[in-house]
């Protein structure tokens, strides 16, 4: 009996102090879920700037540029997954790579070879384990991404994009996709798979486009502002992925926490009861014991 | 009333800078160019390293390093769009 009181107790002993792990790390993420917003919104204002005078220059400029025109031939695609470092953030991961290999399984159907580029550890690590090939990877700034690690990034995915497939030994690539997490709300974040290049300018019809007078022309112009363009998409995924990875990491720990409580309490209760019981059949010993006494002092 | 042209410096991760300024002088890879109220729509890569300033209505002006820069002018105003930006710390080059 006493032995099963121990047990009982060292349990709510170490699901206490696991659910100060969750608790913690249900805080941190609610602070860290803030900080990520405010950076998505101050990244806004440039991404919006850029777009504009892109969509100005590709409506004056002869399109073809390499990263605007679709290849006729597309051999290898390239696949970027945004994954996190860290694990303990509930379905996030499973559900991005679960995203991604739709899309890889989609891009080998129609024929096409599949170069994959990971970002954060946790996805690095579910390749590795099922020792598949990854082309480049990328780890240690999924929760803090700056625009320097997107610029890293976006130089080899774009390196690879101009090189093309056309080669047998280049590892270049003649699409490249990108897979994360948006941030929808605090409750929803969605793994979506969008095209990076060739790019689509989103053609607004926002009536009369400035006549731009253009310093160098517009061709140089376009040259230097397409590769920008692609870092900025690629920066605006990894932040909005940090928020995700966030959000999703204080729901799992949140649940977690109310788990651990639930425990808790139960365990205590079942610790409480065999406590009592304990106790009554101690009593119930010794009144048998001096019941017994009691008889047999009459007998003599 | 002097005219003031609306002029706003965004770096990659956040708004850096906007407001009104009686003028901005930048320099593109093809030469300095100072934009005043109604100057017409240009696109421009600034040269790298640059340096924009912004003359200020009250006679003030600020300063800032730019890399990997570009500026657009519309009839709405003056966008500096950078990918590093950084108030600047040194006096520019007195010569020009």
């Amino acid at each position: 009996m006493a032995g099963q009181i121990q047990a009982l107790r060292r349990r709510v002993r170490s699901t206490r102090s696991t659910a100060k792990i969750t608790k913690a790390q249900e805080l941190v993420a609610t602070s860290r879920i803030a900080k990520a917003q405010e950076r998505v919104e101050a990244a806004r204002p440039y991404a919006e700037a850029i777009t504009g005078v892109l969509t100005a220059l590709a409506s004056n400029a002869s399109i073809d540029h390499p990263l605007l025109v679709p290849r006729p031939q597309v051999r290898r695609a390239g696949v970027l997954l945004v994954t996190s470092d860290r694990g303990l953030a509930g379905a996030y991961n499973a559900n991005a790579i679960r995203t991604a290999e739709e899309l890889i399984a989609r891009l080998k159907a129609e024929g096409k070879q599949v170069a994959l580029y990971v970002v954060g550890r946790k996805g690095v690590s579910y390749y590795r384990f099922r020792n598949r090939e990854i082309t480049g990877s990328w780890t240690g700034f999924s929760e803090r991404p700056t625009f320097d690690d997107a610029r890293e990034i976006g130089q080899s995915l774009i390196e690879a994009f101009v090189t093309g497939a056309d080669g047998d030994g280049a590892l270049g690539v003649d699409e490249l996709h990108v897979v994360s997490t948006q941030f929808v709300s605090l409750m929803t974040q969605t793994p979506t798979a969008r095209i990076l290049a060739p790019m689509q300018v989103e053609e607004r019809e926002a009536g009369l486009l400035p006549a731009y007078e253009f310093e160098p022309s517009a061709e140089e112009l376009l040259d230097a502002l397409l590769p920008k363009y692609i870092n900025t998409r690629i920066y605006a995924a990894l932040l909005d992925s940090a928020a995700s990875e966030s959000a999703s990491r204080r729901r799992a720990m949140k649940s977690a926490t109310d788990n651990a409580q639930e425990m808790i309490r139960t365990l205590t209760r079942q610790m409480n009861s065999a406590r009592q019981a304990a106790i009554t059949q101690e009593i119930s010993e010794i009144v048998g014991g001096a019941n017994a006494l009691a008889a047999a002092g009459d007998e003599v | 009333m002097a005219r003031q042209v609306h002029v706003e410096v965004v770096s990659v991760e956040e708004m850096v800078w906007s407001g009104e300024a009686d003028m901005l002088i930048a320099r593109t890879t093809e030469g300095e160019l100072g934009v005043l109220p109604g100057h017409a729509p240009q696109l421009g890569q600034l040269a790298e390293p640059s340096q924009v300033r912004i003359k200020l209505p009250g006679g003030g002006e600020q300063r800032y390093d730019v890399s990997g820069g570009f500026l657009s002018v519309t009839e709405n105003g003056v966008t500096v769009l950078a990918e590093d930006c950084a108030p600047a710390t040194t006096a520019p080059a007195t010569a020009h």
